[in-house]
């Protein structure tokens, strides 16, 4: 029984999540289209992020640069700290760290505001006034969570890639000219676009989820709550789980 | 005799609702509801929380979705309408919510122009100065660039009530716009209603459980003084008689006449309500 009812919710959940992805989609080819709230979404989106995204990749790359030494040390080949670094920043680490930092930083708050608006009737309110909230609300976000992860990945994959230079060269004592050209040499156009694609995937995936559980919420302020959990909790599983499928995928096309 | 022509006569159908029934999984909220709305007259819903008054407001603008049951706004079948098609229908249709429903993130200013700016292609300017003139309609023309935070109970429902007729609908739905306000601010709400009925002509539904302001309402009208101010005067027999009350009960409405007959009503659920 228990069992049959969770499905049936699960069902639900797919079902509207897989209606609002089309009628998002619908709304993007068409018109009307709100300017300015994509622009507004894709500074809070973008540059709002920056920060935290510029802190992460900082830290992973140089706290990736000490870990690898240490296990290179065993081969004697901290010369190659630089690939290592480089080809997991590039293909793995940047793309999923920013995502799940997006899913903390914008996931919440998209859920957050869109499911103040439901419990306060202001989705009730933007359709009496004859606006489509999927055209006003969401399609902003997705829009700008798809343009602006690319962007932060590209950014917290060079900031990994220097706080990795940091590290290698004032704590494992790799010379600056080595690390760089081992840092290129380990990139290949494979890797660049596995390192690309991913964040277009995983910044939809995260802004529809957080617009999904927002404007699904019920029950006041304490569903509002709910929802902001769900959304950051959803989102981050999301996350890995569709890098992972999105990595064996690109290997199949690409490699 | 086309449907703009008769929706044009005095004494037209503006809102008609035929056997409306909605139910949410096991619980009937609307069981059997069927009334007429007639143009620049005023429908006032009363009955306990959860009968399902607010419910058919939402039905009416499309916001919810009848189970079975016939509703024709200005002449359209919304029951049978997509959401796009809906659109049109709102045009002609403000709706006041429940606490007001004003977005937090906008000025009273955007608030109150907000489908004007958004929805219409009418130039900045001439936007600004209706906003300017509603909000002084409604008394709050100094307060153009506050937020809703930095509103009171009574100015955010006037503020609401200003962002329904920015666009100058024909109808208007109030879902409880006086609960939770003290009396002398819910008189202040109930002559802007009474002005909008009587001076702009507007059809009014109002949904509410305050006994006060629902009679207030009813037994009052707004009259146009010779030196073009307006004021709010008890109401000639006449225009009383364009006000009628529904009473919903259970889903189902129990009572429907104007003011005299609901009070002379011998009902005991009614003298319970009216006690």
């Amino acid at each position: 029984m228990f069992l049959e009812i969770w499905l049936k919710h699960a069902a639900l959940e797919v079902q509207e999540y897989v209606r609002l992805v089309g009628a998002t989609f619908r709304a993007i080819v068409t018109r009307p289209r709100y300017r300015h709230d994509i622009v507004e979404q894709l500074d809070l989106i973008g540059v709002g992020s920056l920060t935290v995204v510029l802190l992460t990749g900082f830290f992973t790359g140089a706290a990736l640069a000490s870990q690898t030494g240490l296990t290179l040390d065993q081969y004697g080949g901290r010369a190659v700290v630089g690939k290592l670094i480089s080809s997991s920043m590039i293909k793995e680490l940047g793309p999923v760290l920013t995502a799940l930092m997006l899913t903390g930083r914008i996931g919440s708050g998209i859920a957050a505001e869109l499911g103040s608006m439901v419990v306060t009737d202001q989705i009730y309110a933007l359709r009496a006034l004859g606006t489509d909230p999927v055209r006003k609300l969401v399609v902003p976000r997705v829009i700008a969570g798809v343009l602006m992860a690319p962007v932060l990945t590209i950014i917290a994959d060079f900031v990994g890639i220097v706080g990795g230079w940091l590290v290698s060269r004032f704590q494992l004592q790799v010379a600056s000219g080595v690390y760089w050209s081992s840092v290129t040499e380990a990139l290949y156009t494979q890797d660049v676009w596995m390192g690309l694609i991913k964040p277009f995937v995983l910044g939809f995936a995260i802004v529809t989820i957080a617009c999904h559980v927002g404007l699904r919420t019920q029950g006041g302020t304490q569903g509002v709550g709910k929802a902001t959990t769900v959304a950051v909790v959803a989102g981050s599983v999301a996350v890995i789980a569709v890098d992972f499928f999105v990595t064996q995928l690109l290997i199949k096309l690409m490699y | 005799m086309t449907a703009t022509e008769i929706l044009d006569e005095t004494g037209a159908p503006v809102i008609v609702c035929d056997h409306v029934r909605l139910s949410f999984d096991e619980h009937v909220v609307l069981e059997d509801v069927s009334f007429t709305l007639i143009k620049g007259h005023t429908k006032i819903i009363l009955g306990a929380s959860g009968s399902g008054k607010s419910t058919i407001l939402k039905i009416i603008t499309g916001l919810l979705r009848a189970d079975s049951g016939v509703i024709w706004v200005n002449g359209a079948r919304v029951d049978r309408l997509s959401e796009r098609e809906m659109m049109a229908v709102r045009a002609d249709l403000g709706m006041i919510f429940q606490e007001g429903a004003l977005f937090d993130s906008l000025t009273v200013r955007e608030n109150v122009g907000y489908k004007l700016y958004e929805e219409t292609d009418m130039p900045i300017e001439q936007v600004d100065r209706r906003v300017e003139e509603v909000l002084g309609f409604i008394g709050l023309g100094e307060f153009l660039h506050r937020m809703p935070s930095e509103l009171s109970g009574g100015q955010r429902r006037r503020v609401a009530i200003a962002r329904a007729m920015a666009f100058k609908p024909r109808i208007l739905l109030y879902d409880e716009a006086t609960t939770g306000l003290d009396p002398i601010t819910a008189t202040t709400v109930d002559d802007e209603i009474i002005k909008l009925r009587d001076i702009e002509n507007v059809s009014s539904l109002v949904v509410t459980h305050q006994l006060r302001d629902a009679f207030y309402i009813a037994t009052h009208m707004a009259a146009k003084k010779a030196d073009g101010t307006v004021e709010v005067v008890p109401a000639t027999p006449e225009k009383e008689r364009e006000a009628e009350f529904i009473m919903f009960r259970d889903g189902l409405i129990c009572f429907e006449g104007d003011a005299d007959a609901l009070r002379r009503s011998k009902d005991p659920y009614l003298q319970t309500f009216l006690s």
